[in-house]
């Protein structure tokens, strides 16, 4: 099979941003989370890197609609800030294992507020991460617009 | 936490964030359905390995060194929240509602589940 035709997620270029992107948000989740302690053993870092998360995510993709750039910038793009370094800051793995954990300590008002509070709150994030990319706009509507 | 371990961390989390575009390109390669299914089955099974393994630090069997590298970095980086998220409110952005409800909170609520499985047998090994 040759580069060409092999499909685009199994292309070494695009895996090598995806992972590049996924080291440095992984760095920011860990950094992060060195430097915040636990509240009453609730990890607050988490829900707040997958807040966060949420809004980049939004706001990226909403961004790239919007701006047009180059076709193959989006796609870098996409997969060095989406797919890497947002995917690498946030995490679903360990919203569920804390919920569960809280869930075996009998805390079940807190697990309740944790996981759906991360996912009412985030998926609210995306969403004004979405509006405040709908401020920009790609040069040549700016033209028609002045 | 030493350096080294921190590089090995972010590096596991960088490969994680690697399998799971090529897995989630796998999947999306293979489905049709406008569910997320792609995202759906990365975080479940991330989160049935997260729960395993810190159920296996509860009961000392893994270290917190390995933990932290494999559960913080590689699962962390394999698993995505901010995904999730967005396909979820492009769900709600195309009124499917039903759709967004059962993938936003029943996937979590599956994940959630899978999680508390793996981590009372990672716990009871």
């Amino acid at each position: 099979m040759t580069t060409s035709t092999r499909p685009a997620y199994l292309r070494g270029a695009n895996i090598g941003l995806v992972i590049l992107g996924g080291i440095v948000g992984v760095a920011l989740r860990e950094g992060l989370s060195l430097t915040i302690p636990a509240v009453d053993r609730v990890p607050v870092v988490i829900p707040v890197v997958n807040v966060l998360g949420a809004f980049i995510l939004g706001f990226l993709y909403e961004a790239l609609t919007r701006l047009k750039p180059d076709a193959d910038v989006v796609s870098r793009l996409k997969l060095l800030i989406g797919t890497g370094f947002c995917g690498g800051l946030t995490t679903y793995s360990s919203l569920a294992t804390d919920t569960a954990v809280l869930i075996d300590d009998t805390r079940y008002d807190v697990a309740a507020l944790y996981a759906l509070g991360t996912v009412v709150v985030g998926a609210l994030a995306t969403f004004l991460g979405i509006v405040a990319a709908t401020k920009l706009h790609a040069p040549d509507d700016r033209k028609v617009a002045s | 936490m030493t350096l080294g371990e921190f590089a090995l961390l972010i590096i596991a989390g960088g490969v994680g964030a690697g399998v799971r575009y090529v897995v989630d390109g796998a999947i999306k390669a293979r489905t049709t359905s406008a569910f997320p299914w792609s995202t759906s089955i990365i975080n479940m099974s991330g989160s049935l390995l997260l729960g395993i393994l810190t159920g296996l630090l509860a009961s000392r069997i893994a270290s917190t060194e390995v933990g932290a590298i494999i559960g913080t970095g590689f699962l962390g980086g394999y698993t995505t929240f901010s995904t999730a998220s967005y396909e979820a409110v492009q769900l709600v952005r195309e009124k499917k509602y039903g759709t967004a409800f059962a993938y936003g909170v029943g996937i979590l609520v599956v994940s959630i589940a899978l999680a508390y499985a793996g981590y009372r047998w990672g716990a009871s090994v």
